[in-house]
């Protein structure tokens, strides 16, 4: 019972983990199943996490501050996406120079309004995300195995982590069942196709980046506001990046993105508890394997040795109409 | 076809890059309540007016040199190699374990035994991406960032485990023995009778970096692998089509790419610190990307960007010690400069185009018929 | 009451820079026929095919659609005029179903079961009127290259065009596709609609189109009815003067055999076999015609030959075998072994655009011991052979160190021709030596493979174009399907048995 227990708590911490790299996961699917090749999830997760814990700090409301950090997102995406498409630049190179812009704006706004080091003030009450009970949890509290399961794993959440599960099924009805699904991902295939059927290129493109801009706002809003309470230098922390690996770990599907994005956060949640991994299997795994884990199994998809990760096809390069 | 004439694409496009990148950052210094012509006052008076600021300003650029080269001999081949930071990192273990085991009886016998230990482990840890590209299709580019953090946690796992001192708590290695030590530019000039600073941390690495860049020169124009290098970043088919082979080219040019950036080591690892910390590194493989960006990929491109990102970074440093204005300003502006220089590089060429054109057809009114 | 046309342009005219795409163009089509438009590479059809349907906007000039002025500022707009455009490069998504590209666009409503629910029957529907059968789960990449022009014309018809426009549609087809293709249009024609044919094939022109109008140089230079004129009128037209179709020459003397190849077999990376087990032999002082519609083994014949694709089987130049796969098959020592080769693909494989012609004169010859002094290249030995050769080949501009992709078409294949053949080869392989040329740099690389030969060398020749073929080989082998289909004389056979031979019908 005592394992049961345990068990339970390592899987809510790994939902709570895993929160933000699906939301930044599932963003990058909408980009690059519509051709643009997004490496800037980290610098628009940062730039959401600020602005989302500055404007709640400031307003002593975390919705305005969700919203935000949304903005915040946006306008990096909108970047982003003038670069990539209109002015058909390095999709690549954008996506490092808006992680760095990310990196220095968060740190130097943050000092121009709060004076704390690069840190906005702790985030109270109204200020954050709390967790919502769900109903008949609390009575169901000491019902042996479901009482635990439902009151520790599924309800106790903040409302961004249940959005984020539910955008999983929402993506995959846009993307498949949906007259929009099906031109954005012509659009990351062939975009001569979308184009001489007489439907914008462009309008597809930059409308699957403001998705993206979205869903890394709430994720970096999340960082901020209900799995932390204010923000920190740096607090992406590779998060963008893992949520990449994540991606191509899940061949740009929405179902496996949640797998791949579970995996990823159970790798985190153990990395806080390697108590666990000794209990299980014995052995003491050290803390940095754990935090290189995401990182080779990603390397280890790409080599194709899992069976081969095929991106979109006309992902990464700019649409030219042909002469 | 051309339309612009070579100059104005060589210098002409990066030059108002710059411009814009220079007049976002004065934007937003202006924005967080200083003034940007009396930052780069302090900048320029903190970085270059006194043997200290240039010893630092060297310093730096040195390291963004070698970096600067790696990436840039990477994309004459068309490989974006974002993987420097680890690269670096991983040659600052070689050099690392080149000084801390190899009794050197001088120090210019330990530099060469240093940078070569420092290329080796850049190039090896540069060569599995790129075999990976080469052999099985992964994208280079994703691959050298997930070996960026693993890089990152190896280092953190052989600092805290395997180098660590008895008895020291500091994630780090021992420091270096006194024979290794490399003579600071104040060594070196004094003898010359011209007095440079004590303190500054810039060594003879400078020597071998501005050495780097001739060598890359004379690699990329005027050597066959270099010619082959042009020829398969240009156009893969073609170069098979010469004959050419495609997984050797992409070996050869992200090993000699991993291999400067790893050398990089000798310059911070044991020019300066003596001793190997964790993150030694600290951004310059990042920063590496803007200055072969800003430099065009060619080495007299990358030594004045790498100078010019020296300098900010003194520069930098300054600022945060005099005014309220954060390091963090000097991100910023690296991140401009990538953007502008890199990814928004038609936003500045096709007016430029444009303009070309019409002088063109002011002069030459009958428009031409271009034999097909 | 005279009907009003289906298209009408008036004076159109279209610049790219300097470059005077389409001057002043003026053209009539009119409902219910098949209209031709001809010329050569470059004589403006694609450009204005792309005013038409939305993609360029006109400088100048007027369109009419069914009388109306009509203007195209987009695809969309073309849609809703009722043009379709079938391009000679499907626009269609291979990991689709052929459902699912049609629908793209022309979906009927925001969700998607209704829509192909809806568009399956009007597939249906249509595949009996015009006989265009498809299957419509099938996904794109898995079905043929005749299967996918069918649905592209689908796609225009589920969007009710009524102006149908063809660019090169015959391009990947074996003539019996081709036929196939021509019955399709002809019912179409027969329910009244409208067809603007690209092409740059006399032929077709001559079987099938009810009128047409012929391009040169960016203007309309005649529109005549096809019953009332000939292909050599049309070619003429085409041209500006009369054209030589054929060359000067004297008789081959061949000599004993330089290349022979046993049993060659292809795989591609899909693993379908594209060579079938081919054997031929090339005697020095002749040229060997292999003729065949693209795609039916040719290129991989000479990649393999070229040494940067692998096959298994036996190949001998000058008695000695060469590697098919594994570490010395690869360029360098085709070289080696005294082959030469002007690939089909100039811009994407014979050159780099973007080097010097200097530089592109020591490419594939880059370790040549005349380029280097000591560990580096000779930079100035290379630039000097280089103003030779474009003094030999008559290269304009004869500048050395301009870009090649400044140089025509033309000039940049004579480049590549001045680089290969004055290796002095033993065997010089030559893939669409014309392609993209202008007519009188057609004559000059037409008369150097003739030199050529004439000095003993052995010359294996790939051409699309029959014409050529047949004016410059001394032997004819047709491909087809990956096979040799048959060995002919030149003067012993014509077009009509090598077009036969070329759709795999053997007699």
């Amino acid at each position: 019972m005592d394992m049961y227990l345990t068990l339970i708590q390592l899987l809510d911490s790994t939902v709570r983990l895993a929160t933000p790299l699906l939301l930044a996961c599932l963003a990058g699917l909408y980009s690059e199943r519509a051709g643009i090749f997004d490496i800037g999830l980290e610098g628009k997760m940062l730039a959401a996490a600020f602005f989302s814990a500055a404007i709640a700090a400031m307003t002593g409301n975390v919705w305005i501050g969700l919203l935000a950090g949304i903005g915040a997102s946006m306008t990096l995406s909108a970047i982003h996406g003038v670069a990539s498409i209109t002015f058909r630049g390095n999709q690549l190179i954008s996506g490092v120079a808006i992680n760095f812009l990310a990196a220095g704006l968060t740190v130097l706004i943050a000092q121009a309004w709060f004076q704390q080091g690069g840190r906005t003030p702790s985030l109270m009450g109204n200020g954050r995300f709390e967790g919502i009970t769900l109903p008949f949890a609390e009575a169901m509290q000491n019902v042996p195995f479901i009482g635990p399961l439902y009151y520790e794993l599924i309800s106790g959440h903040s409302i961004l982590v249940y959005i984020a599960f539910a955008a999983v099924p929402f993506t995959w009805w846009l993307l498949f069942r949906t007259r929009f699904g099906l031109r954005l991902r012509a659009v990351g295939e062939n975009p001569a196709a979308v184009d001489t059927a007489g439907v914008s290129v462009v309008g597809l493109r930059f409308a699957a980046v403001g998705i993206c801009g979205i869903l890394c706002g709430i994720a970096g809003a999340y960082l901020s506001t209900a799995l932390q309470a204010g923000f920190v230098k740096d607090m992406s922390a590779g998060r963008g990046f893992i949520a990449l690996a994540a991606l191509i770990f899940a061949k740009w599907r929405p179902w496996h993105a949640l797998y791949a994005t579970l995996l990823f956060g159970l790798f985190g949640a153990l990395e806080t508890r390697p108590d666990i991994i000794e209990q299980l299997i014995g052995i003491k795994v050290q803390g940095q394997l754990l935090a290189a884990l995401p990182y080779v199994m990603t390397v280890i998809i790409l080599a194709g040795f899992v069976g081969k990760a095929i991106p979109p096809r006309a992902g990464g390069a700019p649409y030219v109409k042909e002469r | 076809m051309d339309v612009m004439p070579k100059w104005a694409e060589v210098i002409l496009v990066p030059l108002i890059s710059l411009l814009l990148a220079a007049i976002l950052s004065a934007l937003v210094i202006l924005a967080i309540g200083e003034d940007p012509i009396a930052a780069v006052k302090l900048m320029v008076t903190g970085a270059l007016g006194s043997t200290y600021g240039w010893g630092y300003t060297l310093y730096y650029a040195t390291n963004f040199m070698f970096t600067g080269l790696a990436v840039s001999i990477a994309f004459h081949a068309r490989l974006f190699n974002i993987g420097g930071e680890g690269q670096a990192a991983l040659g600052g273990l070689g050099v690392a374990l080149a000084c801390l085991y190899i009794p050197w009886p001088h120090w210019s016998l330990a530099l060469v035994g240093a940078a070569c230990a420092g290329a080796l482990f850049g190039a090896a840890w540069a060569a599995i991406p790129a075999w990976l590209q080469a052999k099985r299709g992964s994208h280079i580019v994703i691959t050298t960032i997930m070996f960026n953090f693993i890089a990152a946690s190896l280092l953190n796992y052989v600092l805290v485990n395997l180098l660590r001192p008895q008895g020291s708590m500091d994630p780090a290695t021992a420091r270096f023995p006194e024979t290794v030590h490399l003579p600071t530019l104040h060594d070196m000039l004094a003898p010359l009778g011209i007095e440079f600073s004590r303190s500054a941390p810039a060594n003879v690495s400078l020597l071998v970096a501005v050495a780097a860049c001739i060598f890359l020169w004379f690699l990329i124009w005027r050597t066959r692998l270099g010619y082959e290098i042009r020829s398969f970043g240009n156009s893969e088919s073609a170069a098979k089509y010469a004959g050419m082979p495609p997984v050797k080219i992409i070996m050869v040019t992200m090993m000699i790419s991993g291999g400067l950036a790893g050398m990089m080591a000798i310059n911070n690892v044991m020019g300066e610190a003596e001793r190997l910390v964790l993150n030694s590194v600290e951004g310059a493989g990042f920063i590496g990307i803007a200055v072969a960006l800003m430099g065009r990929s060619h080495p007299l491109g990358v030594f004045v960007a790498a100078i010019l990102f020296g300098f900010l970074y003194q520069g930098g440093a300054e600022l945060a010690l005099w005014t309220s204005i954060p390091r963090e300003l000097i991100v910023v502006i690296q991140a401009l400069v990538i953007l502008f220089t890199g990814a928004l590089d038609n936003m500045v060429r096709m007016p430029l185009e444009r303009v070309f054109l019409t002088l063109r057809a002011r002069r030459a009114p009958k428009p031409e018929r271009k034999e097909v | 009451m005279t009907t009003a046309p289906a298209i009408e342009l008036k004076g159109i005219s279209k610049a790219f820079g300097p470059v005077q795409a389409n001057k002043d163009i003026s053209i009539r089509v009119m409902p219910g026929t098949i209209h031709g438009i001809i010329g050569e590479n470059g004589a403006g059809k694609s450009t204005l095919m792309s005013i038409l349907y939305g993609f360029y906007k006109a400088d100048k000039g007027e369109i009419f659609i069914k009388g109306n002025r009509t203007q195209i500022p987009d695809s969309q707009a073309a849609i809703a005029a009722g043009i379709g455009m079938v391009f000679q490069h499907f626009k269609l998504v291979e990991n689709f179903t052929v459902l699912e590209n049609i629908i793209l666009g022309a979906e009927d409503g925001r969700w998607l079961k209704p829509s192909i629910a809806k568009a399956r029957r009007s597939l249906l529907e249509l595949a009996d009127d015009y006989g265009l059968s498809v299957e419509p789960d099938a996904l794109i990449q898995d079905i043929g290259v005749g299967m996918q022009q069918r649905v592209e014309i689908l796609k225009a018809l589920y969007r009710q065009a009524d102006i149908l426009i063809l660019d090169e549609p015959t391009g990947v087809l074996t003539p019996a596709e081709a036929d196939q293709l021509f019955r399709i249009l002809g019912r179409l024609r027969a329910e009244g609609k409208t067809i603007i044919l690209i092409t740059h094939k006399l032929r077709e022109i001559m079987d099938i189109t009810d009128t047409v109008s012929v391009m040169r140089r960016g203007e309309m230079t005649a529109t005549v009815k096809t019953a009332q004129t000939s292909p050599a009128e049309l070619a003429e037209l085409m041209v500006g003067r009369k054209v030589l179709l054929r060359v000067d020459k004297t008789p081959a003397t061949p000599g004993e055999v330089i290349l022979d190849v046993q049993d060659l077999r292809v795989r591609d990376d899909k693993g379908v076999e594209r060579l079938k087990g081919v054997s031929l032999q090339v005697r020095a002082g002749e040229v060997l015609g292999i003729a065949g519609v693209a795609g039916n083994g040719q290129s991989e014949l000479l990649e393999v030959l070229g040494g940067y694709a692998e096959g298994t089987g036996t190949i001998t130049v000058n008695g000695q075998p060469l590697h098919l796969s594994g570490k010395n098959a690869d360029g360098q020592s085709r070289r080696a072994h005294g082959i030469a080769h002007v690939p089909e693909d100039r811009q994407r494989e014979g050159l780099i655009m973007e080097f010097a012609a200097w530089e592109n004169v020591a490419f594939g010859y880059h370790h040549d011991a005349r380029y280097q002094s000591g560990i580096l290249m000779n930079n100035t030995a290379i630039r000097s052979d280089t103003e030779g050769k474009m003094a030999r080949f008559d290269v304009r501009p004869p500048d050395p160190q301009l870009a090649a992709k400044n140089f025509s078409g033309g000039n940049q294949q004579k480049i590549v021709l001045a680089r290969e053949i004055e290796r002095d080869p033993d065997l010089l392989l030559i893939g669409q030596p014309t392609r993209g040329v202008d007519i009188g740099a057609i004559e000059f690389i037409h008369q150097q493979i003739i030199a050529l030969r004439d000095k003993g060398k052995a010359v294996l020749l790939v051409s699309v174009e029959l014409d050529e073929i047949m004016a410059l080989s001394d032997r004819i082998a047709v491909m087809f399907d990956g096979n040799i289909m048959g060995e002919r004389l030149p003067n012993e056979t014509d077009e009509k048995e090598l077009g036969l031979l070329m759709a795999g019908i053997t007699q």
